[in-house]
């Protein structure tokens, strides 16, 4: 028997094939994958997973794929690194920065999904793949698309910046700026997707897609020498990270890798678009779609696919959610390069500067073992820091000018 | 024929109007709620249009002339 037993609905439980499908034709809700945990459970080890490849793929056995990886074979195990200098900040004992801006090959989380999306999207016999995107997702895609060699379509709103366009023809996709305002990239895109037979990442591959994000899941308690912890943080866009990251431990607890989860799972938006953490504080289980405005553009989501389903998410494991303003965005990206050597993108931002707020207000606390998830690499969003980060000290050629400047003496030098 | 599944939202004072019904008269579309949740103070629907692709089209715009939020089943595509 195969993995993979069935496309399941999340609201009804109908069960559909493993095909190209992403909502019940019974009741219209979205579609995840069932897995056959009995039969996993069988071959699956740590002894397995840790002889495995130095990717993500050492978790085969837990994504939605029927063969071998064909697309992305380099994604994922990024490292985790032991953040002494911010837990100490924060008043941490035991805080660790799970780092995926140094995720391959385009620096961000989203090379996990796509290398699934891509390799299934093979294994269902596409050989174009689409997406709809501003940022992330579409540097991944077509730089999969590219190194697989898989024709490629990229949309994209008219009045995208310059710069975020460039990053995508480097690879030679099929770039299609649509006239209109993102609602219009969102619509089009839906219907393109049900009209013509491409892998569209997100929308008919977005069960398969999604899973990838488990594997941040997989490596945390792997990483942690095979504990899961008891705080986790994560940057919230759809939701659907957040969703994936409780599945991935709860799949490590079903298949006795690990013991009891007892994991919080806390959720992180920028105040500009932050429908999700906003249903959550004022207690509601629906939240309200927004028009985002903030620097977070990576999470700014009005409407967010998996919404619901986070806030049940963190509601079920006693978490809590935040969000900051755009100014703390930036703090959070400073404080962590300052601190950890680390450069985030915006989002990385957002994790901080709600991790921070969590711990302030006795949410997360001293001796919990807390992971922060940084999904993408400040590189790509310098334009957010570029106010906030000074100007380079500027001397004459001269010894005297730089020992003055920097008031050296005997015992080394000082700030200028 | 084609269909095209959409999630509609109502504003709160939306709510009481039979705008689906209204819409299922003016356009040449067939109109199937398949999932819903109308409360006191919100509602949405998930439904599918079947007609001809520009009468749908024209239903989905006469869907936000009546004050109501239409977007993809899929909610937000863009990432």
């Amino acid at each position: 028997m195969a993995k993979m037993k069935a496309l399941i609905c999340r609201e009804c439980g109908k069960e559909y094939p493993t095909k190209a499908i992403h909502v019940c034709e019974l009741c219209f809700g979205p579609l995840e994958v069932k897995y056959n945990y009995e039969e996993i459970k069988q071959t699956i080890s740590r002894k397995k997973i840790e002889s495995g490849p130095h990717s993500m793929w050492r978790y085969i056995d837990l994504l939605p794929v029927e063969g071998a990886p064909s697309v992305g074979p380099h994604a994922g195990f990024t490292p985790m690194v032991r953040a002494k200098n911010l837990g100490a900040f924060l008043g941490l004992d035991e805080l660790y920065i799970k780092n995926d801006t140094v995720n391959h090959p385009t620096l961000s989380f989203k090379d996990r999904v796509v290398a699934v999306a891509l390799t299934r999207a093979r294994e269902l016999g596409f050989e174009t793949v689409a997406c709809a995107s501003t940022g992330n997702l579409a540097n991944s895609v077509a730089a999969h698309a590219a190194a697989a060699g898989m024709r490629c379509y990229v949309f994209i709103p008219g009045d995208l910046e310059a710069a975020k366009v460039l990053g995508n023809l480097i690879y030679k996709p099929n770039v299609v700026e649509v006239e209109g305002n993102y609602d219009d990239v969102n619509r089009l895109c839906s219907e393109i997707a049900g009209e013509h037979k491409w892998a569209f990442v997100n929308i008919n591959i977005r069960p398969y897609y999604a899973e990838g994000s488990k594997t941040l899941a997989f490596e945390t308690v792997e990483q942690l020498g095979w504990r899961a912890p008891d705080q986790a943080v994560i940057p919230m866009a759809s939701g659907s990270l957040l969703t994936k990251i409780k599945k991935g431990l709860q799949e490590m607890e079903t298949l006795g890798l690990i013991g009891k989860v007892k994991t919080k799972i806390n959720g992180a938006q920028a105040e500009g678009c932050s429908p999700i953490s906003t249903a959550f504080k004022e207690g509601r289980d629906f939240f309200r779609p927004v028009k985002p405005k903030t620097i977070a553009k990576s999470l700014a989501i009005g409407n967010p696919a998996d919404g619901y389903y986070a806030l049940k998410a963190t509601a079920e494991t006693g978490g809590a959610m935040d969000m900051v303003s755009d100014e703390e965005v930036v703090e959070g990206i400073k404080l962590l390069a300052q601190t950890e050597g680390i450069f985030a993108e915006t989002a990385g931002g957002v994790t901080i500067g709600v991790l921070q707020k969590l711990v302030k207000q006795g949410i997360i606390k001293k001796g919990d073992v807390t992971v922060a998830y940084i999904t993408g690499n400040g590189l790509k969003t310098q334009e957010a820091v570029i106010d906030a980060v000074g100007r380079p000290v500027r001397i004459q050629p001269s010894l005297v000018n730089f020992e003055k400047t920097f008031k050296m003496g005997k015992n080394g030098g000082g700030d200028a | 024929m084609p269909s095209l599944r959409f999630h509609i939202r109502f504003p709160e004072q939306k709510i009481k109007e039979p705008i689906i019904y209204q819409i299922g008269h003016e356009y040449k579309v067939v109109t199937n709620v398949r999932r819903a949740d109308v409360r006191e103070t919100t509602g949405w629907m998930d439904v599918e249009l079947t007609g001809e692709t520009g009468e749908i089209e024209r239903a989905v715009e006469g869907l936000r002339k009546k004050g109501v939020l239409v977007d993809p089943i899929e909610l937000n595509v863009v990432e």
